[in-house]
């Protein structure tokens, strides 16, 4: 499978998620947010970053880079579409998932490790793994915080569409561990063929770096199929 | 050309400047030459308090590839490696507006490392302030933070380690020190050179605004423009969209070898950025302002020359390359201007709207810039400050004064500011930051670069020689407790008003400890910045030098020490010197009695430069889990640090309380265990390291026995919760 | 009379400080093929402040805008008393 990673002015993750998936035994390539032709590509990855210096709102400028047709289209096709951070922000903004991705509730930007637990295997990032694992991947962000209108969260849950939850190391699921205001702790969404984790995976896939436990949702990524789409 | 306006004053130069200019131009300056000559002739460019003693420093070695002079220090890793380093001061203009004041800064010195051909990787900030109970000095470290982060994380470059710290000379004057290192590969490498005659100077990047504090206010104030007050430029604005584009699109330059040199606009913006380039060519160089691509109609040549607008870059470009030049400015959706010529000659020959506006030898600008030999001497409270030590009666209440010293904000949990900061991006941070020092690998070799940064102000105001000297020794021993052996420094010299003969003073005993230091350690400065005039109501602030050690770990230890890393029953041994009771500009008795004085712990070369053998040998053979320099709070604090961090207590003997407290150089304190200790005491013999075994990892206490009698035992979660709300709690 | 009286203070960057934001936002606007030329992205607040005369009004908040609300080294501010 050959995955682009989108480069737009202002992101800044691209390079680390080319190694992360060719550490992992995937093939990525970096293409910029001008390209019109993404034809040679299996799935997609927006990583992340600051898109467009994040002016006016986050996402709100990447939504219409040429590039993001190509997206689009190959979201309709089946295939993985992935965004990362500012690249699930660029994917709410563009309608590919619901919801929006407001300012952390203390208002200061966070970068640490925190914890994730498992709540579905129906997705493009948690396929590999098993409900109820917790995994210790690193957030970067100032806008993570996940809320949605109340018919869509309704409908998220209900249909199993939020694959990861911030946690405590014990996998507890409460306000205590909630790192930046997310509305029932969402950490991920999913739509069929198409996800947005707002911790970084590509940054825990090696334990000299802190932790291995990224691997596993980018090796889910890597062995999700193009799709009919769900 | 005009006659010039009677305003050289109000620029900032002095009668005898003038004079000079004159001599140099043989005629009266224009108003565009003299917005020239006052910039680049100011302290901040010129250095022309502090060059006459920077040449105290040694700053050669075999692996140096560029020293001091250049935009950044440059450094030989081996196998075709360089890496790039410079530290920047951007005090005042954080005291103006702190957002903005540090986001600038840290624009800067980016600006400064991939000027030089090197791919930026990682960020320090140095950071002090006032008291956090004043409010005014909570919204300073908050917007700073800020500043730092949003500039930082969106330009996309890791602020990976750093320091904090909080004195009351800081309140109307705080520091920001900001810190860069860059990697890049032999052949990249490029320099601050016009290149030969007929090569095109092509200007990069944002346009030109009326931004920039000092010259250009005083102009816009003086007769030079009638504008009104709110044209009045005062703030400078940072746009890391901008620059991360300029980044990627000056290394695609690189790569493609399209430039023949290049030199970032910072202060002094246009005039540096031609004046320097030729100089450093012996060239000359024809410019034409009308051609610089301008932010606001109706600057005048003078505000064009003087703009410190940010983001911006000149490069210098053979003729036959400009339009692939150009083309790689539109990939990355970056302005570009051809705005010069590089001439035969030396003359630096400016024209605005066909008109001649400037014309002086380009080296006059640079190379003329006067240098003063102010007058110095020891401040004559110094020996009374000296002579003012506390005497002990009795034992204090351990309990409670360490509990205390860990809740002080310049000693307690920084994570406050540093969870604010992206540190991991480029997945290069093997250690970051809360820890001794900051360890990145470089991806696809054994290497890995280690960096510490250090200040003191405190001790350096009670011995500025001295505390000198034990900031490059402590330094050294941050890298080589990540297995780096120390092979560079970069010094950001802040210091008060360097006309007052105590100043200058200071300022000359502390480069004397530092060279005194490093010719020990064998050890070159790279590059450096010196920030006089830090001072309010005429009052200086504490001589503050900061260090910046880069050491280079090759190969990279697999399994590096770090403060979480204790277990129960490991023992816990201290190297180093064993003896020191010396309070004097400890944090203890600052924080505990409000005391600031006698004379700080002078360095041994000899026991400084076994201990950082030995610290290297124990990282390199992967001996000890866990080490720590004994620095602020003695080794009560540093014990106390591993044991929050590990999650587990301490029992150790005492034999006198203030050596728990005392901040002696040299000494770590390290976790043994048993199936190291023989290998580890014959190395630390081996080197003449004297070591005690202090006690053991365990349990939920830290208890320390008094040899004499007595125990004090302290929980653990107590010790942790004074810590980790030192600057938290005060936050919010 | 109503309880409050609505002020929205609008708070400007100088005109010679640049506005990256806007400048973006502008490229932004013409690639997708409108005319533009400019954009700045300024504050505007909106304050409940108890009824009084508009001159004490005014005084009050001009004084939050100083200490507070507008840094006065890079913006300029408009106070609008609604009536």
């Amino acid at each position: 499978m050959k995955t682009a990673v989108v480069v737009f002015p202002g992101s800044n993750c691209e390079h680390d998620v080319v190694y992360a998936l060719e550490t992992l035994g995937g093939s990525a390539d970096l293409v910029w947010h001008r390209d019109t032709d993404l034809s040679g590509y299996d799935s997609v990855v927006l990583p992340g970053g600051f898109a467009h210096g994040d002016y006016l709102r986050t996402g709100a400028i990447a939504r219409f880079s040429p590039v993001m047709a190509e997206v689009n289209r190959l979201a309709a096709s089946g295939a993985p579409v992935l965004g990362i951070c500012n690249g699930f922000q660029i994917l709410c903004e563009a309608g590919l998932l619901p919801g929006v991705l407001l300012q952390n509730r203390d208002l200061k930007f966070i970068c640490k490790p925190i914890h994730l637990r498992v709540e579905s295997t129906n997705s493009i990032l948690t396929r590999a793994a098993q409900v109820g694992d917790v995994l210790e991947i690193p957030l970067n962000s100032y806008e993570g915080n996940f809320t949605a209108a109340p018919s869509e969260l309704a409908s998220l849950e209900s249909a199993g569409r939020v694959p990861l939850r911030y946690s405590d190391a014990s996998g507890n699921i409460d306000a205590t561990n909630n790192p930046n205001g997310s509305t029932n702790n969402i950490a991920a969404v999913s739509n069929g063929n198409v996800a947005g984790i707002m911790p970084h995976p590509e940054r825990a896939i090696e334990l000299i770096l802190g932790s291995a436990d990224g691997r596993i949702l980018l090796e889910s990524f890597l062995e999700s199929k193009v799709s009919s789409h769900v | 050309m005009s006659e010039t306006l009677p305003i050289h004053q109000a620029l900032g130069m002095t009668d005898d400047e003038y004079a000079d200019v004159c001599d140099i131009l043989n005629r009266p300056p224009t108003e565009a030459e003299l917005a020239m000559y006052s910039v680049m002739w100011s302290e901040h460019c010129s250095y022309k308090s502090s060059r006459a003693f920077l040449g105290r420093f040694p700053t050669s070695a075999p692996w140096v590839v560029v020293g001091p002079g250049e935009n950044a220090g440059v450094v030989d890793l081996g196998d075709g490696w360089l890496a790039a380093l410079r530290i920047e001061s951007h005090n005042h203009p954080s005291f103006v507006e702190p957002y903005q004041g540090a986001a600038t800064g840290v624009g800067g010195i980016l600006r400064d490392i991939f000027t030089m051909g090197a791919r930026p990787i990682a960020l320090w900030d140095q950071i002090r302030f006032g008291p956090l109970d004043d409010p005014h000095n909570r919204y300073l470290l908050a917007g700073v933070v800020a500043g730092v982060a949003g500039y930082g994380n969106a330009v996309g470059v890791p602020t990976v380690g750093g320091e904090v710290a909080f004195e009351e000379c800081y309140s109307g004057n705080p520091l920001v020190n900001v810190m860069c290192l860059g990697i890049m590969r032999k052949e990249q490498l490029v320099l601050g050179t016009a290149g030969t005659p007929g090569t095109i100077a092509v200007l990069l990047g944002s346009s030109t605004g009326r931004d920039g504090i000092g010259g250009a206010s005083v102009l816009a104030s003086a007769s030079f423009d009638a504008g009104s007050d709110t044209k009045r430029p005062t703030v400078q604005v940072g746009d890391p969209f901008e620059e991360k584009k300029l980044i990627e699109a000056c290394l695609e330059l690189y790569d493609r070898a399209l430039v023949v040199g290049v030199q970032d606009l910072g202060a002094a913006g246009l005039s540096c950025a031609t004046s320097e380039p030729a100089a450093r060519a012996g060239t000359g160089m024809d410019v034409d302002l009308g051609r610089v691509h301008v932010r606001e109609a109706g600057m005048s040549a003078a505000e064009l020359l003087m703009s410190e607008s940010q983001e911006r870059m000149m490069a210098f470009v053979d003729p036959a390359n400009v339009e692939a030049v150009l083309a790689v400015a539109t990939k990355w959706e970056i302005d570009a201007s051809v705005v010069g010529t590089v001439t035969a000659g030396d003359t630096l020959r400016i024209s605005y709207n066909d008109r001649v506006v400037a014309e002086m030898p380009a080296a006059s600008l640079s190379e003329a810039a006067p240098i003063l030999r102010r007058d110095s001497a020891q401040p004559d409270w110094l020996e009374g400050l000296w002579a003012d030590t506390l005497e002990y009666r009795e034992t204090p209440d351990i309990t409670s004064c360490l509990l205390e010293v860990l809740a002080d904000p310049s000693i307690g949990d920084p994570s406050w500011v540093y969870e604010q900061y992206d540190h991991q991006l480029f997945l290069n941070t093997i250690v970051g930051p809360g820890e001794n020092g900051s360890l990145l690998r470089i991806k696809g070799t054994e290497k890995a670069l280690a960096v510490s940064t250090d200040g003191n102000g405190r001790q350096c105001y009670l011995d500025p020689q001295r505390g000198g000297a034990n900031l490059v020794w402590e330094a050294a021993l941050n890298v080589a407790m990540l297995g780096a052996k120390p092979m560079a420094v970069v010094d950001n010299l802040n210091f008060g008003n360097p006309e007052k003969p105590e100043v200058m003073w200071q300022f000359i005993e502390t480069v004397e400890g530092m060279s005194l230091a490093c010719e020990a350690l064998g050890v070159p400065v790279v590059g450096g910045n010196v920030s006089f005039y830090n001072e309010t109501d005429e009052v200086d602030i504490y001589p503050t030098p900061i260090v910046g050690m880069l050491g280079l770990a090759d190969p990279a230890p697999r399994s590096v020490p770090r403060l979480d890393s204790a277990e129960e029953g490991m023992s816990i041994w201290m190297f180093g010197p064993q003896d020191s009771r010396n309070l004097a500009g400890s944090a203890f008795e600052k924080i505990i009695k409000g005391h600031v004085g006698g004379r700080p712990t002078s360095s041994n070369p000899t026991i400084g430069k076994a201990v950082i053998e030995l610290a290297i040998a124990l990282a390199q053979q992967e001996l000890v889990p866990v080490m720590h320099d004994i620095s602020d709070g003695g080794v009560a604090v540093t014990l106390s640090e591993v044991c929050i961090a590990s999650q587990v207590g301490a029992h150790v003997a005492y034999s006198s309380w203030a050596g728990l407290f005392a901040e002696a150089p040299h000494g770590f304190i390290a976790a043994v265990p048993d199936n190291h200790a023989a290998a580890i005491r014959a190395i630390a013999d081996d080197l003449g390291v004297p070591l005690n075994e202090l006690g053991t990892f365990g349990g939920d206490h830290i208890s320390f026995d008094d040899t004499r009698g007595g125990v004090t035992s302290i929980p653990l979660s107590e010790a942790g919760v004074a810590w980790s709300g030192a600057i938290r709690s005060r936050m919010g | 009379m109503a309880d409050t009286t609505t002020v929205t203070v609008n708070i400007r960057r100088r005109p010679s400080i640049s506005d990256p934001q806007g400048a973006t936002v502008a490229r932004a606007l013409r690639d997708l093929g409108h005319d533009v030329s400019d954009v700045r992205i300024d504050k505007t607040i909106e304050l409940q402040v108890p009824p009084g005369d508009a001159d004490s009004i005014r005084a009050a908040v001009t004084e939050m805008c100083e200490k507070l609300l507008a840094n006065p080294v890079m913006e300029d501010f408009e106070i609008v008393i609604n009536p």
